[in-house]
């Protein structure tokens, strides 16, 4: 499917371009006695390495299989270095649910708005959020007529904001998996700590192991392997995912986000395949440790606790998201601020329920780089940088991509 | 939006309240919160996610990774007889 962009050169071209440009640019594998931050980012896209990783997996990849990454930041990654193109005929790669601000639910979206008309107050989150639609509007109109939206960057910005406010309730609208989650935590119990009581959370938290669980159970898209997210993991640790092998004989590979942590996932995710032998594997251990990180975690512990939570294409997912313990409650947006919404409404048209759950690619979307852009975006796939519509779009729809073995499920 | 970038941390104020830091980001220094690395010092290079260091990243594990890949690149570059492209 050759679709092209309005406006553009060939996506493919471009892509491909990319690619190449990527891989040949950047600087030579240098093994240096001391780390350079640029050691961090620039060694892992050294081009030599990526072919031989290439190479290895052509080598030992003898069947058609379908892998999916569960985070947004890989499939940014994974099109934005063109891996697609690297890959064997054999591979395909699906998104899945591992954008936040996507899975946000239209009716968690409606609430976040209603939150953002209380008298006087004031609304905080990340960028992404402000522009995605709700059923009627989104924060980014909620602002234009007079709310008082602001974006932060850290849950801590948020707090400072509500101490230089102390005679306005400000309101952190609470996106994320479990890397984003123990920071809002954080910023709960310095709350609590210096006595501002004017910060509140509207938790919208979510944990990726119960979607992991959830696509799995619904069987509408076979998979052989999980390409694990690796932030998440670094917090939950890779031991998080052993029911992967065990409950589900699927294998799973904790990467990392520059292009020689995907490749070295996918080989390894490859190897546990063909060997018919599913395991956890951590292609990041720089940064993943099997336990994860045990501060992040009881910070998560002291302020959350499981709930059900809403997830657009999935609906409710049982324990499957974060919600303030009763100890916290008093800084619990849901309960100070009661809102009533209407039942939500979903963009007309959009796809982005069936792609967050792997079923649809993007370019299945009918709406996609025709009526829905990243300037004129329908559906929150194509407003977060994360979204796979977004990433799609940015950076072509690659053919390889689409001309994947066609498998009964 | 689980993005996380590589820094190295310049300076540590232990403050009681929350382990706070200053990292550099290749250039640009930040205020990062160190809570989650207690263990972290300065010199170390940390994975920041909106504004808290999530790890401290083991320089031995990137050392080794890399010295096997570099070890695959170069046997991929002598059988492509000196490297040209494909
Ligand atoms: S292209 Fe736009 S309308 Fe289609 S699924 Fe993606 S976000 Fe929704």
């Amino acid at each position: 499917m050759g679709e092209k962009r309005p406006g553009n050169s060939c996506a493919l071209c471009t892509s491909a371009v990319e690619t190449f440009e990527k891989l040949r640019g950047l600087c030579a594998l240098v093994v240096k006695s001391k780390m350079t931050v640029t050691t961090f980012t620039d060694s892992f896209r050294d081009p030599d390495a990526a072919r031989a990783l290439a190479e290895a997996i052509r080598a030992r990849s003898t069947r058609p299989i379908r892998l999916m990454e569960f985070c947004g930041g890989h499939t940014h990654a994974i099109l934005r270095y063109g891996i697609p193109s690297l890959l064997p005929e054999t591979i395909d790669l699906r998104s899945g649910p591992g954008c936040p601000v996507c899975v946000t639910s239209a009716t968690d979206l409606d609430r976040a708005i209603t939150l953002a008309q209380v008298p006087r107050a004031i609304l905080t989150t990340f960028g992404d959020m402000v522009r995605v639609p709700g059923s009627r509007a989104s924060l980014s109109q909620a602002k234009a007529q007079g709310a008082d939206v602001r974006v932060v960057y850290s849950p801590l910005d948020a707090l400072q904001i509500a101490r230089q406010n102390p005679d306005r309730p400000v309101i952190f609208l609470g996106v994320g998996f479990e890397t984003t989650a123990p920071m809002v935590a954080s910023a709960v119990v310095a709350a609590e700590t210096e006595g501002v009581g004017n910060f509140y959370v509207f938790s919208t938290h979510k944990l990726t192991p119960p979607a992991t669980r959830a696509i799995l159970d619904a069987g509408e898209v076979a998979l052989d392997g999980i390409i694990g997210p690796g932030h998440v993991t670094t917090v939950i640790g890779s031991e998080a995912w052993r029911f992967l092998p065990d409950d589900y004989t699927i294998p799973v590979a904790i990467a990392g986000f520059e292009p020689l942590d995907i490749l070295r996932a996918i080989l390894a995710l490859v190897e546990m395949i063909e060997e018919g032998k599913p395991d956890v594997a951590n292609a990041y251990a720089r940064s993943v440790r099997p336990e994860g990180n045990p501060a992040a975690q009881q910070v998560m512990e002291r302020v959350f606790e499981i709930a059900d939570a809403d997830w657009r294409g999935f609906g409710t997912v049982p324990a499957s998201g974060l919600r303030l313990r009763e100890e916290y409650a008093r800084f619990d947006a849901g309960r100070a601020f009661p809102v009533e919404v209407e039942p939500a409404r979903e963009p007309p048209g959009c796809r982005c329920g069936e792609i967050l759950r792997g079923v649809l690619r993007p370019p299945d979307c009918p709406l996609f780089a025709r009526a829905c852009t990243p300037e004129h975006p329908v559906g929150p796939c194509m407003v977060s940088a994360e979204g796979a519509c977004a990433a799609y779009y940015r950076y072509g729809n690659l053919e390889r991509r689409t001309a994947h073995v066609e498998r009964e499920m | 939006m689980c993005l996380g970038i590589p820094g190295r941390i310049v300076e540590i104020d232990d403050n009681p309240l929350m382990r706070m830091g200053k990292v550099d980001f290749g250039g640009v220094i930040r205020e990062v919160c160190l809570a989650y690395v207690p263990e972290a010092q300065v010199g170390d290079y940390v994975i920041v996610h909106v504004g808290f260091a999530i790890s401290r990243i083991d320089e031995e594990e990137a050392q080794e990774t890399l010295r096997l890949l570099a070890e695959m690149g170069l046997s991929v570059s002598d059988e492509l007889e000196g490297g040209k492209e494909r």
